[in-house]
């Protein structure tokens, strides 16, 4: 069972909105190999660590809210905490050095 | 002391695939560092992961994307029994026999090493550069072409990459330059020929791009003139960087010989480096072919002398 769930434009908001602790969300394509790298290791992370969750957002099926927040690089991790964008991190990386960048929200 | 392992390799392109596949099909049960996700050409499957379609690699009549023929290698040498660890190597020890390999502060011994690092992608090395990254720099156009339908863009370079991103591109902006800092261009006829006839396609000859222009996101380039040294704009929303490669192997300074460019010097007509038992093959050591067939064949002959430099040893 994957611990990541999928947002939509339609989804988006609310999920963002309602949850009480941060979301890192993935923005992601079916067509982007490096994007297709991190998703073994965002599993990983989603189902160790307690203090984010973790969800994705396919860009070419909701391109609304990958162009709201300017995204044009994938993949792209937006953190967002209380609904706001906190931090945004650009290009495949290792699991280490995501753990390191995330560690002001883990 | 950890039980040494007859062969490590180091770095999971057609190279170092090919040579995983030979090595473990010659039981030498090898183990490959494979590297960690990123997105400039070090990543695991190497510079192939972030191209399209590969449409010279024989054997694929209709031509394979670059990422699958990349997993299938992985799932030839995996089926042969070898040991995939998807970690970057910190440090290399070829002082003393076994040789020592590092992750982070983890150590792995072996009889031979084979390395097959590869090579990234430059960049610019302008002002502004980094910031403006997944704002309108990329050095990837599979990932982010998406991104700039009905935009212009432009790309810089003039080899095969630099034509295939190009030709790419047009399928999502109206209009592609490539930047160029010389007035021919270094890429296979066919490439070339591609992108002069894609009429969304214009080139920019003897000029290099010399400042980025945007705030939040990149809006325009200073192309410089080359000859006469002029300045113009050229407003665009993207800027594909595909400029040519630098070796991998910081690792390996001061351990192994390099050249004046930083790559590893194998003896000719071998993958012999110039300490016995460590083996160099694929882009870290070729600056001429770069291919992956090119790569895939080295890595063959780094296994072959891997395993008779084995059987020497007894």
């Amino acid at each position: 069972m994957s611990t990541i769930s999928a947002l939509s434009d339609t989804t988006f908001d609310e999920v963002i909105k309602s949850s009480d602790k941060p979301v890192v969300v993935d923005f992601w394509a079916e067509w982007c190999g490096p994007c297709k790298m991190i998703a073994p290791i965002l599993e990983e992370i989603a189902s160790e660590e307690e203090g984010v969750t973790i969800a994705k957002l396919n860009v070419d099926e909701s391109p609304d809210v990958a162009m709201r927040y300017q995204v044009m690089s994938i993949p792209t991790l937006i953190v967002f905490e209380n609904g706001e964008p906190a931090k945004r991190m650009v290009g495949a990386k290792g699991k280490g050095q995501l753990l390191q960048e995330l560690g002001e929200f883990l | 002391m950890v039980e040494p392992r007859k062969v490590i390799i180091i770095g999971s392109g057609p190279a170092g695939l090919t040579a995983a596949i030979y090595t473990a099909r010659a039981q030498l049960e090898p183990l490959i560092i494979e590297g960690e996700p990123s997105s400039t050409g070090d990543q695991p499957g190497g510079q192939l992961m972030l191209t399209t379609e590969v449409e010279n690699f024989p054997g694929f009549p209709e031509g394979i994307q670059g990422p699958e023929l990349m997993s299938n290698m992985r799932a030839q040498a995996e089926r042969f029994g070898t040991e995939f660890l998807t970690e970057r190597v910190t440090a290399v020890d070829f002082s003393e026999r076994p040789f020592r390999v590092q992750v982070r502060d983890q150590e792995f011994r072996a009889e031979t090493v084979i390395i097959s690092t590869g090579a990234r992608a430059l960049m610019l090395d302008i002002e502004r550069e980094t910031e403006l990254v997944g704002h309108g720099v990329s050095t990837c156009a599979t990932c982010d072409g998406f991104f700039f339908r009905g935009k212009e863009i432009a790309v810089v370079g003039g080899g095969d990459s630099a034509m295939e991103e190009a030709t790419f591109l047009t399928r999502f902006a109206d209009k592609v330059t490539i930047v160029h800092r010389r007035d021919e261009l270094r890429a296979s006829k066919i490439m070339q020929q591609r992108a002069l006839d894609n009429p969304k396609i214009e080139f920019a000859w003897n000029s290099t791009v010399t400042e980025l222009h945007g705030e939040a996101a990149l809006e325009g380039v200073t192309l410089t003139d080359t000859v006469t040294g002029e300045h113009r704009r050229l407003d665009v929303g993207g800027l594909f960087i595909a400029i040519g490669h630098r070796p991998n192997t910081d690792l390996f300074k001061g351990q192994l010989q390099l050249d004046d460019e930083g790559y590893l010097v194998v003896r000719s007509g071998s993958a012999a480096t110039d300490i016995e038992g460590v083996f160099a093959c694929g882009d870290v050591v070729d600056h001429t072919y770069r291919q992956a067939i090119t790569a895939a064949g080295t890595g063959c002959m780094a296994a072959l002398d891997a395993e008779r430099w084995l059987e020497h040893q007894g």
